[in-house]
């Protein structure tokens, strides 16, 4: 009882158990068997395998982590990893041996008594308080009729189902399958290597973290890049196909999995290379940071065209496929982005931004369009239009903006739902049909033509998100380093002093809300010409949340935080397309995740620098 | 033009029967009140006297039921809050209220407000015009930071500052516009002795130095007789006195509101 009681042990059970449930839980929603379909190492590892193992190995590196703060010795914390993996492997075994007769008699029992003994416990310990006699049989009653409920409940279902498939219907075949390793003619062996399986990773794990800190770090890439190319196989050929022969391909894949020896290979070169960045990275680092400032000018200009080079190169780079990808990337960078001077900037919490993207779209749709709907039938062309999509998206923003120029925080945020909401209508309305078409939408929008030549794949529209998404990032960069981005600031962080300041809030709340819409109505008027169609499906109160989460996730008024939100949150389901339906499901684990764990997003924004003039100015004189 | 009064200076803040109600209950009452430009002048009173209700009627945070405010002889009320800080008023106040994620001289920067002209379309296109405006506006900023005593601390989130630092940032911020007129809302609550005379000296500096008419609310009592050249009490919204420090001091009424009826009798007898 003492060894429960101490804070250690508790840490222990309970993130053990939470581990353990996060496995029985990603089980019944069906997400290990259907992970277990792709495979990270060719006939080694699936995905679905990855997911049981990595729960007790990171649990358990976590664990030793939070033992090792209050004092655990090695000895305990490889003891706490060994528990880890067993407490990670149980209730999963419970739910496997379920559906033997003698188990399932012993689980009724445990139902059925469950109640009493745990009324019969709380009523003993309020006796051993000095409760007073009536008290203590009050409680008795109402912990065994409120547990009773509970138990009874779940023991009659199970009777009436009889089989606990047509409970759970994903624990199934297949999850037993995984669950035992493909044993499962052959129970008890398959239960001992899931449970030796789970066990030896949670000991993996506390081992990992008991290492010395520079062949830990290694072997964290080393797992870590060998894991991420294993896992986006199909991502990772894709883009090997662009630059290798087939043979060397068929070398390293087998179809979309990495094979054996090559990922061997990866390993052991991620792992070296891990390794010397563990060894001499923060030696680099020192030297980058005491070369003087010419020098430091040039290391900086030679790495942009760097970047602008692999920004450019990049369709070339990764192939057709990756490339429609990025585009829609892209696509919600740029909204990111313009959403970002309302949100970031100005601290307007803003969820209707989809009604300038649904604006941007339908008005190139309608003015484009060689169909039925289209106005003009291709007099207007794609570069004519994207001014006007421009303009009436920041007309529309304007529009909206004004009645919502009171509104604070929440009122705010409910009201451009709303907005959001009735353009949503409008656009399915038997009203406006005969102008867009009503649920059928806008159809045989053209491509854009430069110099005559039709953009119409991937690789050619990239650069016009690229161009736009650049052009954004230049203006909110600007404006942020501005007089009118410190009013945007001094806004979101306390209105009635910023009036007080002497700053005509209304109208900044204007500018930010106009020209955060103008980059909205561009986004949706890329969208239409990528897609070739509009319709009212494409803007749902979602395109709204997505924005909004990949700029909390990537770091509130971080540029840079913006692209890999844009990346982690529009990209990765885009690759992960097989595990659709579980997209929201990680999606919102994702956003608790990130909430509780880094508030602050995955890219800080940084503070600009005043007194010291090191920091814009110096930028600025380098231009 | 303002009206002269009894010294011959000019009033630069008058308020005539002013009078603000908040669902039946009055808290402030037909004040009237003015104050000589140059001078530093106090506003005391028991807890919830209406004296921070005072100010925020004076900012246009509040709009007052009765009465006009007048400020260098022209109407101040039913202006905007941006409108009254352009026109030359600035305040700091009772529970500091820095925008606490901007660094100390980004604060001051946002504080030069009313003097700055360049626009977000200069900013964009990075006219000269608008770099020379912001080179000028950090160069200022850096320049009232030290004046405040906070040089080296510019790039701090004001929210990290001491609380000290905070207060003299909040004054700081005040400055930046220029102000003719400043309003402090308890500059020395939650100071130690040694603060609370560095402040005071501070106060009268800024008299001294730049010539600002100062009207602050204090509760410390050796600050207001100290540096006051006119107090008005309040109590429950009225001015129940008004005067030189040493009239206050022996003031029956004044006694009776902060310390109650026998305290008054027993101070009248001695």
């Amino acid at each position: 009882m003492d060894l429960l009681r101490s804070q250690a042990s508790r840490t222990v059970l309970a993130l053990g158990l939470l581990s353990g449930a996060f496995i029985l839980f990603t089980g019944a929603v069906g997400m290990i068997a259907a992970f277990h379909d792709r495979e990270v190492v060719d006939r080694f590892i699936s995905l679905g395998q990855l997911l049981l193992l990595m729960a007790p190995f990171v649990t358990s590196y976590y664990v030793a982590g939070r033992l090792d703060e209050h004092g655990g010795a090695p000895p305990r914390i490889l003891a706490a990893g060994l528990v880890v993996g067993l407490l990670t492997a149980l209730p999963s075994v419970v739910l496997l041996l379920f559906n033997s007769d003698e188990f399932r008699f012993l689980l009724f029992l445990v139902l059925r008594l469950a109640p009493f003994v745990a009324a019969s416990a709380i009523a003993w310990q309020r006796h051993q308080a000095g409760a007073e006699i009536q008290a203590v049989l009050g409680i008795w009653l109402l912990v065994a009729v409120l547990v009773g409920i509970v138990t009874f409940s779940f023991a009659l279902i199970f009777e009436i189902k009889g089989d606990l498939r047509s409970v759970l219907v994903n624990i199934d075949r297949d999850w037993v399958d995984v669950i035992t390793f493909d044993n499962r003619k052959d129970l008890p062996l398959g239960i001992a290597t899931f449970g030796l399986a789970s066990i030896g990773a949670g000991f993996a794990g506390s081992v990992l973290y008991l290492m010395p800190a520079v062949p830990r770090r290694a072997l964290i890439y080393g797992l870590g890049i060998t894991t991420l190319v294993g896992a986006f196989g199909e991502t990772a050929r894709l883009i090997l196909q662009e630059n290798v022969d087939s043979d060397t391909l068929r070398e390293i894949f087998r179809r979309d999995t990495l094979r054996q020896n090559a990922a061997l290979a990866l390993f052991i070169i991620s792992t070296a290379a891990g390794f010397l960045w563990a060894m001499y990275g923060s030696k680099v680092r020192e030297n980058i940071g005491n070369i003087d400032s010419s020098s430091r000018r040039r290391l900086n200009f030679i790495g942009l065209v760097i970047f602008v080079a692999f920004m450019l190169l990049l369709p070339w780079l990764i192939g057709r496929t990756l490339s429609d990808v990025a585009v829609t990337i892209g696509i919600f960078v740029l909204m990111g982005l313009g959403l970002n001077i309302a949100i970031g900037l100005a601290g307007l919490l803003d969820l209707g931004y989809l009604t300038n993207y649904a604006v941007g779209a339908y008005i190139l749709a309608v003015l484009t369009s060689i169909g039925p709907l289209g106005l003009f039938k291709g007099t207007f062309t794609f570069w004519m239009v994207i001014p006007l999509a421009l303009l009436a998206a920041m007309f529309a923003g304007f529009i909206f903006a004004v009645p919502v120029l009171r509104m604070r925080g929440d009122y705010l945020a409910i009201a451009t739902l709303g907005f959001g909401e009735i353009i949503g209508k409008l656009a399915i309305s038997d009203w406006l049909k005969p102008l867009i078409g009503g649920a059928q939408g806008v159809q045989a929008i053209p491509k854009p033509i430069f110099f005559g030549a039709e953009l119409k794949n991937p690789e050619q529209l990239y650069y016009i998100v690229l161009v736009a998404s650049l052009v954004c990032l230049f203006v909110s960069i600007r404006l942020n380093n501005s007089r009118t981005g410190r009013q945007w600031m001094a806004i979101r962080e306390d209105e009635d002093v910023a009036t007080a300041m002497g700053i005509d809030t209304a109208r900044a709340k204007l500018l930010a809300f106009t020209l955060s819409a103008a980059t909205g109505g561009v986004a949706g008027a890329i969208f239409a010409a990528k897609v070739g169609t509009v319709f009212p499906n494409s803007f749902t109160v979602f395109i709204s949340i997505n924005v909004l989460s990949l700029i909390i996730v990537g770091g509130i008024a971080s540029n840079p935080g913006i692209v890999v939100g844009a990346i982690v949150l529009i990209g990765m389901p885009e690759l992960l397309r097989e595990f659709s339906e579980f997209r929201f499901l990680l999606y919102g684990a994702l956003l608790i995740l990130m909430m509780i764990k880094r508030p602050q997003g995955l890219i800080p924004s940084k503070i600009v620098t005043h007194e010291h003039q090191s920091g814009v100015k110096a930028k600025l004189a380098a231009e | 033009m303002a009206e002269k009064s009894k010294n011959g200076q000019s009033r630069i803040l008058e308020a005539k029967g002013m009078t603000k109600r908040f669902e039946g209950l009055v808290a402030v009452d037909s004040l009237d009140f003015h104050i000589p430009e140059g001078a530093i002048a106090s506003i005391i009173g028991p807890n919830g006297a209406g004296k921070t209700t005072f100010f925020n009627c004076i900012t246009g945070f509040y709009e007052i039921d009765e009465g006009e405010i007048l400020f260098n002889g022209s109407r101040l009320h039913g202006r905007s809050p941006d409108q009254i800080a352009r026109a030359g008023i600035s305040r700091t106040y009772q529970n500091i209220r820095l925008f606490s994620n901007m660094s100390a001289i980004e604060n001051i920067m946002v504080g030069q407000e009313p003097h700055l002209k360049s626009t977000w379309i200069g900013a964009i296109l990075g006219l000269p015009s608008t770099r020379e405006e912001d080179e000028h506006t950090e160069d200022r900023a850096r320049e009232l930071l030290r004046f405040v005593g906070l040089e080296g601390k510019g790039d701090m989130l004001s929210k990290n500052l001491s609380y000290g630092d905070q207060r003299r940032l909040e004054i700081g911020r005040a400055l930046a516009s220029k102000p003719k007129l400043i309003l402090l809302d308890e500059p020395t609550a939650g100071m130690n002795p040694r603060e609370t005379i560095e402040t005071t000296d501070f106060i009268r500096r800024l008299r001294d130095e730049i010539g600002i008419t100062i009207v602050l609310i204090e509760h410390d009592m050796r600050v207001v007789m100290d540096i006051s050249e006119h107090i008005t009490v309040l109590d429950y919204g009225r001015k129940i006195a008004e005067g030189l420090p040493a009239d206050i001091q022996t003031n029956s009424d004044v006694i009776e509101a902060y310390l109650g009826r026998g305290a008054a009798a027993a101070t009248a007898a001695n």
